[in-house]
């Protein structure tokens, strides 16, 4: 299988040799032609300007019963008892889903003594919570919850499930998907159903750079897990009406062979990064460590949390968990306010989803202000403090 | 001391390492005159996440002793990225290349991955990256775990094995941490806490360059061209786009009092929260 060329279109441009991964694609008499050394990543489809470049189309076996499989479910994801919001921003997303396919949209909430939980995701729009209660659910253990998940899944039969793409979605619902033999994308920016009933899922891909847009034609459900901060969260109604239906989980379902030992909860103070409205981020130019308190008193103050380059978590200022890029975690907060980073490509692809970006910094040549809404050129010594200031006396 | 430690686990592991071969983001950029997007000479890279499931599994076997096979999905041309982590002392590479793998989604690249697994005789560790930068789905670690039935953890920073030969893991959470444990054989992705990537030893370079790298396709794997592959495979492509590049840039100038005062008002305009 490879990338298929219309030859008829192609015009020899070569623009697809330039940007194929692994050489591919070489010219052939001013037509392109692609080896076997192609991956199918798609990178030449989006490049060809003469949409002379196609991917071909797979024929995977057919779930057996696809019209049996009816509703939209949302995993819910709860801390120590309190449901994410990641959760209740789902459900709005899967409100729309549900609506147009007509279908019931449910919660499901796997743990102990969740009650509270349910009603609340009742309140935030689901018709239905399914609750599968046993004091062994608790603390959250990737391999029971995926088996519970999993037995409900094929039990109840939804066309399609949603889950935030939290560390903890992304961890335990690939489990799932490969157990109940799905397909499953990962970290969806976009969903909606097309005209053939599908789910169309939207995602970045390659650090942002290109998106793509996944379906699951021929398996059932219809998985995905959904960046957190994308969708919007839908209002509260608490007279809002839904059915709480309690599952029991089999015992070879809470079974794990992984025992959780211990869990820490840390960094509490700090909203964390990639649930804040706002994310303010400073680098190692901040030259010490204290200096990095301009960009904290800020972040404070905007009710944000900081963000780090990887200098600054390898100089040891900030812990890792505040790393943002390639090798740290990718954010897409309202406002991100980037004090004096360069803006190299590694940094940018974890932060370029952000609604609108501001950069600071003193050189006017600096690759960061590519990719800005706002640019400032200024010793972010001179301009953070006195944004800080301006700031408080509009407050007072 | 390796002896002492050996007779922790009471036996030789044999740890195997997922790695792949990925483009290379750091020549896309965005052209900030015509606003479209540039990936000039995109060259392939080992997945970044990837020196540290190598690294993990070197320190694995140094501190317990048995071997390291680093495993790679892709064309032929990944076997470079195989080559790269032979010159940092891992100890056999096995590459899986078909034609028919080419397109495979996460399904069926854990599926690939784990027949390949369970071929390569008695392995009782599997240490993937914590997720690849093309595709960013963290998914296929998790459904290797599944694929074999074997339990796993994700996003580990410390891995150490207990005298009872159980595996105890250190994982980071969104929350903070979570100490985990577990029996061998096990699947584990790890992040970037777990160790800095050693460079490559002149003695391990000379092998590497020399090291025969078997190559297996489906037959040998035993799996069908329908179960691999885009064929294999349940989520399917349909369209690949550019993002809507941010073109709308402002510089705000004046000195930095005048810049703050615009930039509060720009934002404020824009409703973000907060503000
Ligand atoms: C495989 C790989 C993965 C990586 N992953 C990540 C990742 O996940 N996250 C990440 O962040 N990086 C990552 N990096 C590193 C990345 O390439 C950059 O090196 C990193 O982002 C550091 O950039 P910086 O902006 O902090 O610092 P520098 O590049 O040192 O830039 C400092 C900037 O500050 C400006 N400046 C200095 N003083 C002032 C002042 N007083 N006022 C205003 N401006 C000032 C300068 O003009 C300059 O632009 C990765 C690299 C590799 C190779
Ligand atoms: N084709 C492949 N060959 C070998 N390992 C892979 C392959 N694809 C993914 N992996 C492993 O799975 C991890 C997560 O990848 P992904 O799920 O694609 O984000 C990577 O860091 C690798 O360790």
């Amino acid at each position: 299988m490879k990338a298929i060329i219309e030859e008829e279109k192609c015009v020899g441009c070569g623009e697809c040799l330039e940007v194929c991964p692994v050489d591919a694609i070489e010219l052939v008499d001013e037509v392109a032609q692609v080896d076997d050394n192609c991956t199918l990543c798609g990178l030449c489809v989006d490049v060809c300007d003469y949409e002379a470049i196609g991917l071909p189309e797979v024929q995977t076996a057919e779930t057996d019963d696809l019209e049996s499989y009816r509703g939209v479910w949302v995993v819910a994801e709860h801390h120590d008892g309190a449901v994410h919001s990641v959760s209740f921003e789902l459900l709005g997303a899967g409100r729309k889903l549900a609506d147009k396919l007509k279908v019931e949209l449910a919660a499901v909430l796997i743990g102990d003594q969740l009650q509270e939980g349910a009603k609340k995701l009742i309140g935030y729009g689901a018709d239905r919570v399914y609750l599968a209660e046993h004091p062994a659910l608790v603390p959250f253990n990737d391999e029971s919850h995926a088996n519970v998940l999993t037995e409900l899944v094929k039990e109840k039969k939804p066309e399609i499930l949603l889950a935030g793409a939290t560390a903890m979605g992304r961890s335990f619902i690939p489990r799932v998907a490969v157990a109940v033999e799905t397909g499953l994308t990962a970290d969806c920016t976009g969903l909606d159903i097309g005209d053939d009933g599908l789910l169309y899922q939207t995602r970045p891909a390659f650090g942002g750079n290109v998106m793509a847009t996944i379906l699951c034609p021929r398996r059932r459900p219809q998985m995905a897990t959904v960046r957190p901060m994308v969708m919007r969260k839908p209002e509260f109604d608490s007279r809002r009406q839904g059915v709480v239906e309690t599952f029991t989980p089999s015992q070879k379902s809470i079974n794990s062979r992984v025992k959780v030992l211990e869990t820490v909860t840390q960094d509490q103070e700090t909203v964390r990064i990639t649930e804040a409205d706002i994310v303010v981020t400073g680098v190692r130019c901040l030259q010490k460590a204290e200096n990095f308190k301009i960009i904290e008193e800020l972040a404070l103050l905007l009710d944000g949390a900081v963000g780090a380059t990887r200098s600054v978590v390898d100089e040891g200022w900030m812990p890792y968990s505040h790393q943002v890029g390639q090798t740290g975690k990718t954010v897409s907060p309202k406002l991100y306010l980037a004090c004096g980073v360069s803006g190299a490509i590694q940094h940018v692809v974890g932060m370029q989803g952000s609604e609108i970006i501001v950069a600071v910094n003193k050189d006017p040549s600096a690759p960061i202000f590519d990719v800005v809404n706002y640019g400032v050129v200024a010793d972010l010594f001179e301009f953070v403090p006195a944004l800080v200031r301006k700031i408080k006396e509009q407050r007072s | 001391m390796i002896n002492d430690k050996m007779t922790n686990g009471a036996k030789r592991m044999h740890v195997v390492v997922c790695i792949k071969q990925v483009p290379d983001a750091k020549n896309v950029r965005i052209d900030p005159e015509t606003c479209t997007l540039v990936r000039q000479g995109v060259e392939s890279i080992v997945n970044p996440h990837d020196w540290y499931a190598v690294e993990a599994a070197l320190r694995f076997r140094d501190e317990y002793g048995g071997k390291v096979t680093a495993l790679t999905m892709g064309p032929p041309q990944a076997e470079e990225a195989l080559r790269e982590t032979l010159a940092l002392g891992v100890d056999e590479a096995v590459l899986l290349s078909d034609r028919a793998f080419a397109g495979a989604d996460t399904w069926a690249t854990s599926l690939t991955l784990a027949r390949a697994i369970e071929k390569l005789g008695p392995v009782e560790l599997v240490i993937c990256g914590k997720q690849a930068i093309d595709g960013d789905t963290a998914q296929v670690g998790p459904g290797l775990a599944a694929h074999l039935d074997r339990p796993y953890t994700t996003y580990a920073r410390r891995l150490e094995l207990l005298n009872g030969g159980e595996l105890r893991a250190e994982r980071v959470t969104d929350f903070g941490y979570e100490i985990v444990q577990m029996e061998l054989p096990a699947v584990v992705t790890v992040v970037r806490e777990i160790g800095d990537p050693r460079m490559p030893g002149l003695k391990h370079k000379m092998k590497a360059k020399k090291k025969e790298i078997p190559v297996l396709g489906a037959a040998e794997l035993n799996l069908h061209p329908e179960e691999v592959g885009l064929q294999g495979s349940y989520t399917q492509v349909v369209k690949v786009f550019s993002p809507p590049p941010r073109c709308d840039r402002e510089m705000i100038n004046g000195d930095a009092e005048e810049q703050a005062e615009k930039l509060l008002r720009l934002l404020q305009e824009a409703k973000v929260p907060g503000l």
